[in-house]
């Protein structure tokens, strides 16, 4: 009686694939709104610095500051104007037309000669943090090169011993883009999985169709499965399109197995679902479930998961609040298998950790599911 | 009972209750219901809006789980084995469950699967049910762009892919058009006769109660009586009279006559009054006529909603002499004495159209409405009613035509008119969770009330509408009879001078609706013009003159006697409203066919 019947599943399946087809939210949903996210992060938010308005203010221009101020010129990470009152440049800085001061006061040539050093005044607008971090890293770094250079040419030791090398790992280009388009994988996979198939549940309760599906011999696996089935492979269809942009039209490079990355997905996929259903256990209407999904799964997918924000510098609190969260899992490891390759260490909990959340989440609305109405 | 008749029984409720409960409220769907349904027979069960049909019917097929009691489907009980009584039981939810982005093939395909039914019998049983429904032409069409009457059959149909033992229907037939309704019911009878179904249907209609081979009356979850029409009709036989008084109003001669001690009940009938006279009283005839000159009266069959009144007003507490004299809508308020009738019409509608993209959801209407004239629209869901309803309060400008309310033209003064006009839509547009009083004071700041007048006029609805008793309960949990005074109240705060109410009446009971139509008399009376939609025949009757609309356009006008007079025919020489209805229909599709 209750066993699973392949002509009720393929009905069902069928049923759901044509309303797919014919409802074009879910088309935007499933494929629009994945294009159109990965156009706005890939080329619209950048969380590189490039270009950034500096003011140089020169207060007596002699060969150094000229050669110091070539250097800030010949960078694509500053955009300078040259000034020669710090009043003037202070001005710019509260009007925000730039992001930083870079002072040499008038004796800089000749505390330069001088074994302690030249000092160089740097006033940052502080307002966001991290673009602030960011311009004092690129003026030390100018400063250092330049130090560097005039040695090199003048045959005379600098000032500062230590020479810092850096090297960086994973994302050698150190750009955004790298890191957001795999992250954005997530949020895509998130979209479709618990808010689309939490909005189309609730319009069947909503239409009066789910009352007619349960009185027929139908079980309500059956009517699980039937949702399962279609978001899953539409999903996979989204997650496909995405990866593809992601590697041709934004240059990601992929270092892991793609079949690592498909699997990964699939299983975030489930657990996506997962989510939904349960939702639609409760929520029986489409505005209410729309809500649950958005906060409860989309939201945190976009703030919590390390997709934008790194999970290390939140509050503890926050940090244990995110162990809750399968996408968390699931941006470990697409960022790891797109810049780092198959690192098995990383993977294999985060697997774990996604399959335990697919299980938990797939059994419980299987259990919330009955064939009542109340 | 004996074997060989509790196979004859093939859904039996013993002593079954149903509660809901909702926050702080419990709200008793079903009491302590008993029933049993034979084998072969047409049972209707019927009652108004929240008498537990639905519920019923839900515990019936497994959905709902009953709290005591026990119900037995063709020898299952329905708890321990829903999966195998739905197996065997086919049921049409209240909107027909289908998916409106889906054809009618691939509608009737997904339940075939469902159903189980297997492949190499599905062309002729398709075949079969197509016919029958006459889908046949529009197997390719969403199921979303059919009318109401073909969602309802493609519903049905889907529910009969594979012929079940035990076929419930769930309000089949509301909203739908009087063709598509009687068609229904030839169904089912065929169904009946040539696959031995059992049915079982719920509706809100009495009329359509009449043709059940068996009826259950249901009244706020409880069984109000049960057995063959005729069997229900019995003790009011002798006691049913339809009286005439030629030269005098109906509204005025119908006040007189329920004011007779004599008389349990008084409706009006196109240009007559049909009365039921209080049980035990053998009174003669002419007494009920409480010595009203030039009346005459004779006995008529009784019907079924007759005998549903009865029932309920004897419930109520029979011999109380409770009629009241019917409420003075003008009450204490400075309009008391009354306008004087103007002259002419007060509402012209003059070729209107109103198009949405390429569809005409009103076609070229027109019709006048004089003052104090109770004037009703009536038509099947989808006719224009609500979309000229819309109009007429300027709500939405016309396409096409030139439309006045008390002689302001909608496209210029809009504004100036709707003062000038009370409107109370089909869900009674009330605040749930304000209070009674909460409501009354809301609607009437909204027309710019205040102070000394507003408390005028709220103390003037709580004693007119009888709500003072419930002043300070959330709208929201008052019976649906008591909403719908509510918002009829508010719709009268500022006193208009035309009144719409677009189905004001469905779904409630036939005592609510008595009540709510002597208000309207009453108000009609002091010279308030009042539009009114309606999908109930019976109660066009209660109209001075009336329009019938299907498809957008106007198909007839004129009072309720004149409209049955221009369809007599041979096969119908006294035809009901309906019969009038479905002649008007079938010779517009004749011409069309003819051109």
């Amino acid at each position: 009686m209750s066993a699973l019947s392949r002509m009720r599943l393929r009905g069902l399946v069928r049923k759901e694939f044509y309303q797919i087809l014919r409802d074009p939210s879910s088309i935007a949903i499933a494929f629009l709104l994945p294009v159109f996210l990965l156009l706005i992060f890939g080329y619209g938010i950048s969380l590189d610095a490039e270009h950034v308005p500096v003011a140089v203010v020169v207060e007596q221009p002699d060969v150094e500051t000229a050669s110091l101020a070539a250097r800030f010129s010949g960078s694509s990470y500053f955009a300078p104007v040259f000034l020669s009152d710090l009043g003037e440049a202070e001005n710019a800085l509260r009007e925000r037309r730039v992001n930083a001061i870079v002072h040499l006061q008038q004796d800089f040539s000749r505390r330069l000669r001088r074994t302690d050093g030249a000092p160089i005044q740097l006033i940052v607008n502080g307002t966001d943090a991290n673009t602030a971090r960011l311009v004092i890293g690129y003026v030390q770094g100018a400063w250092q090169t330049w130090l560097e250079q005039r040695a090199a040419e003048s045959g005379v030791t600098p000032g500062t011993p230590l020479r810092i090398d850096q090297r960086v790992w994973f994302n050698s280009e150190l750009r955004s883009r790298n890191y957001l388009v795999p992250g954005l994988i997530a949020i895509i996979m998130t979209l479709i999985g618990a808010l689309l198939t939490a909005l189309v549940m609730a319009r069947e309760w909503e239409r009066g169709t789910m009352e007619a599906l349960m009185v027929t011999p139908v079980t309500m696996g059956e009517v699980l499965l039937g949702k399962l089935v279609p978001y899953f492979l539409l999903g996979l269809g989204s997650m496909a399109l995405s990866v593809a942009m992601g590697l041709w039209l934004f240059k990601v490079p992929l270092l892991g197995s793609p079949w690592l990355l498909f699997g990964v997905s699939a299983l975030y996929l489930l657990a996506a679902l997962g989510m939904g259903l349960l939702i639609s256990t409760v929520a029986k209407n489409q505005f209410v479930a729309g809500m649950v999904a958005i906060i409860t799964t989309f939201l945190p997918a976009f703030l919590l998961s390390g997709f934008i924000f790194d999970i290390g510098s939140m509050p503890t609190v926050v940090q244990v609040i995110t162990r809750f969260l399968p996408a968390r899992y699931f941006v470990a490891s697409l960022q790891t298998l797109f810049l780092a390759g198959n690192v098995w260490s990383v993977i294999l909990p985060n697997i774990a950790a996604l399959t335990v959340f697919a299980l938990l989440f797939l059994g419980t609305s299987r259990c919330l599911m009955h064939k009542r109405l109340e | 009972m004996s074997p060989d008749a509790a196979a004859q029984v093939v859904l039996e409720l013993r002593d079954v209750r149903k509660q809901f409960v909702a926050g702080a409220r419990t709200l008793t769907a079903l009491r302590s219901v008993s029933l049993s349904v034979r084998r072969g027979c047409v049972t209707g069960l019927i009652g108004p809006d929240g008498a537990g049909k639905t519920s019923l019917m839900r515990l019936a097929v497994g959905l709902l789980e009953p709290d005591k009691g026990q119900i037995t489907v063709l020898g299952r009980d329905v708890t321990r084995e829903a999966q195998a009584v739905q197996a065997s039981v086919g049921y049409m939810p209240q909107r027909f469950g289908l998916y409106e982005d889906l054809s009618v093939q691939e509608n009737l395909d997904l339940y075939a699967d469902l159903q189980g039914v297997p492949p190499s019998s599905r062309a002729s049983r398709n075949g079969q049910l197509m016919h029958m429904t006459g889908l046949a032409r529009f197997t390719g069409r969403l199921a979303g762009r059919l009318s109401g009457g073909m969602k309802q059959k493609l519903g049905l149909a889907c529910t009969l892919v594979r012929a079940p033992e035990l076929l419930l229907l769930d309000e089949p037939t509301v909203g739908v058009d009087p063709v598509s309704r009687r068609e229904l019911w030839q169904i089912v009878y065929r169904l009946v006769r040539e696959e031995r179904m059992t049915v079982l249907l719920s509706t809100a209609y009495l009329d359509e109660a009449e043709r059940c081979d068996e009826i259950v009356l249901l009244h706020e979850g409880e069984i109000l009586g049960q057995g063959r029409p005729a069997e229900l009709r019995e003790p009011l036989r002798g006691r049913t009279f339809s009286a005439s008084s030629p030269g005098r109003s109906n509204r005025a001669f119908q006040k007189a006559l329920a004011a007779v001690p004599g008389v349990l009940d008084a409706v009006i009938q196109a240009d007559r009054v049909r009365i039921v006279a209080r049980s035990g009283a053998q009174l003669a005839p002419d007494r009920l006529l409480g010595g009203i000159e030039g009346a005459t009266i004779e006995a008529v069959e009784p019907r079924l909603e007759d005998a549903f009144v009865a029932m309920l007003r004897e419930r109520a507490g029979a011999g109380e002499g409770r009629e009241r004299a019917p409420p003075s809508p003008g009450g204490a308020s400075p309009r008391d004495a009354g306008p004087a009738p103007r002259r002419g019409p007060v509402i012209e509608v003059r070729n209107v159209s109103r198009q949405f993209g390429q569809f005409y959801a009103v076609r070229n209407a027109t019709f006048d409405v004089a003052a104090g004239e109770v004037f009703g629209l009536l038509g099947p869901n989808g006719a224009g009613k609500s979309t000229t309803f819309r109009m007429l309060c300027g709500l939405l400008p016309a396409s096409a035509g030139v439309l006045r309310v008390a002689a302001l033209d909608l496209r210029h003064a809009a504004a100036a008119a709707r003062a000038r006009i009370g409107y109370m839509s089909q869900k009674f547009s009330l605040y749930g969770n304000l209070s009674v009083r909460e409501n009354l004071r809301f609607f009437s700041s909204a027309y710019n009330m205040s102070g000394a007048r507003q408390g005028e006029r709220i103390e003037w609805a709580m004693e007119q509408f009888e709500l003072a008793a419930m002043a300070e309960m959330a709208s929201q949990d008052l019976s649906l009879g008591h909403k719908q005074r509510l918002a009829m109240a508010c719709a009268l705060m500022h006193e208009p001078e035309i009144l719409f109410l677009d189905e004001p009446t469905s779904g409630v009971d036939p005592m609510a609706r008595r009540e709510f139509w002597s208000r309207i008399n009453a108000l009609a009376e002091r010279g308030v013009t009042i539009l009114v939609t309606t999908h109930f025949m019976e109660e066009a009757e209660y109209c001075d003159r009336l329009a019938i609309m299907a498809d957008g356009e106007v198909l007839a006008i004129g009072s309720p006697a004149e409209i049955k007079r221009g369809q007599r025919s041979e096969g119908h020489p006294d035809p009901t409203m309906e019969d009038a209805f479905i002649a008007l229909i079938e010779n517009r599709a004749r011409g069309a066919a003819a051109t």
